[in-house]
């Protein structure tokens, strides 16, 4: 597993980095000011793919956890802790630059809004599911009940996306079908990249992470059999 | 320009929190491998 990933690693550093610089570039001196919002609309190109990152490591534990129950090979479950934890940081980024987008255009910093509390709800089950995972009794245990809680946490998501629709909040709807002004094509084509940049960031944080639950794995097994030779 | 604070923030703390993610990441994964490398020397048949 080492090998294809050291590989990907290779050719995603340098990719996502440049893709980062052209993102930045492109949020701060291409596109122009929102009509109503101004200066601080510029918080969306990050604030949204921050939030549609959340959504696909939240997506990669609920994957993870049902093939790890299915399958109980322990890789599914150390994919599954790798992405709840990415999935949290990110989240944490939504929550964070959310208020501070808000506080100039809404003239509040939180509202118990629906999309604004089942996103809050969202991070704090997953920052459980990584609290559990550090208090099991056992291995199995651990990863048993954090599936569990890993499937159930993501019924969440679709909540969350939803929300704007089923209770109509101060939250924009970011993605609109059918008539209705959408965004305009330079700020369309910098949203669209840095949604790409983010989910290669993603993807890159994923195979780091991965590695730290394969090393943890190798360690547990080595004290193990130190434990053995020792007893 | 009105509101140039709020995004000044909003970028600051999104770099805060991803450098301090990939910090504690790199310095788990350094303190790992070099436990496994002392671990593996120490065993029978290690490296």
């Amino acid at each position: 597993m080492e090998g294809p990933f050291r590989r990907l690693e290779a050719v995603l550093f340098p990719v996502t980095t440049i893709l980062m610089i052209v993102c930045l570039y492109r949020v701060f001196l291409v596109v122009p000011n929102e009509v109503t919002m101004g200066v601080v609309q510029r918080i969306f190109y990050f604030h949204v793919p921050s939030a549609w990152v959340s959504f696909l490591a939240f997506f990669v534990v609920f994957l993870g956890s049902i093939l790890f129950l299915w399958t109980r090979k322990a890789f599914w479950d150390v994919l599954a802790h790798a992405a709840a934890e990415l999935g949290v940081v990110f989240c944490g980024i939504v929550l964070l630059t959310g208020p501070i987008w808000a506080r100039p255009v809404w003239g509040t910093w939180w509202t118990w809004e629906a999309r604004l509390t089942t996103t809050l709800v969202l991070e704090l089950v997953y920052v459980a599911y990584l609290l559990l995972r550090g208090q099991a009794q056992n291995r199995a245990q651990e990863a048993r009940l954090a599936a569990i809680l890993g499937i159930v946490g993501f019924l969440d998501v679709p909540i969350i996306y939803f929300s704007v629709k089923l209770w109509r909040g101060h939250h924009p709807i970011v993605f609109k079908t059918g008539g209705g002004e959408g965004l305009a094509p330079v700020m369309l084509v910098t949203f669209m990249l840095c949604m790409l940049t983010f989910t290669l960031l993603f993807v890159l944080l994923l195979i780091q992470r991965l590695r730290l639950g394969m090393l943890r794995d190798e360690l547990a097994g080595l004290l193990e059999r130190e434990q053995l030779l020792e007893g | 320009m009105k509101n140039l604070g709020y995004l000044f923030w909003a970028y600051t703390l999104i770099w805060i929190v991803l450098s301090a993610y990939l910090v504690s990441l790199s310095v788990r994964l350094s303190a790992l491998s070099s436990q496994i490398r002392r671990l593996k020397s120490r065993l029978p048949g290690g490296e």
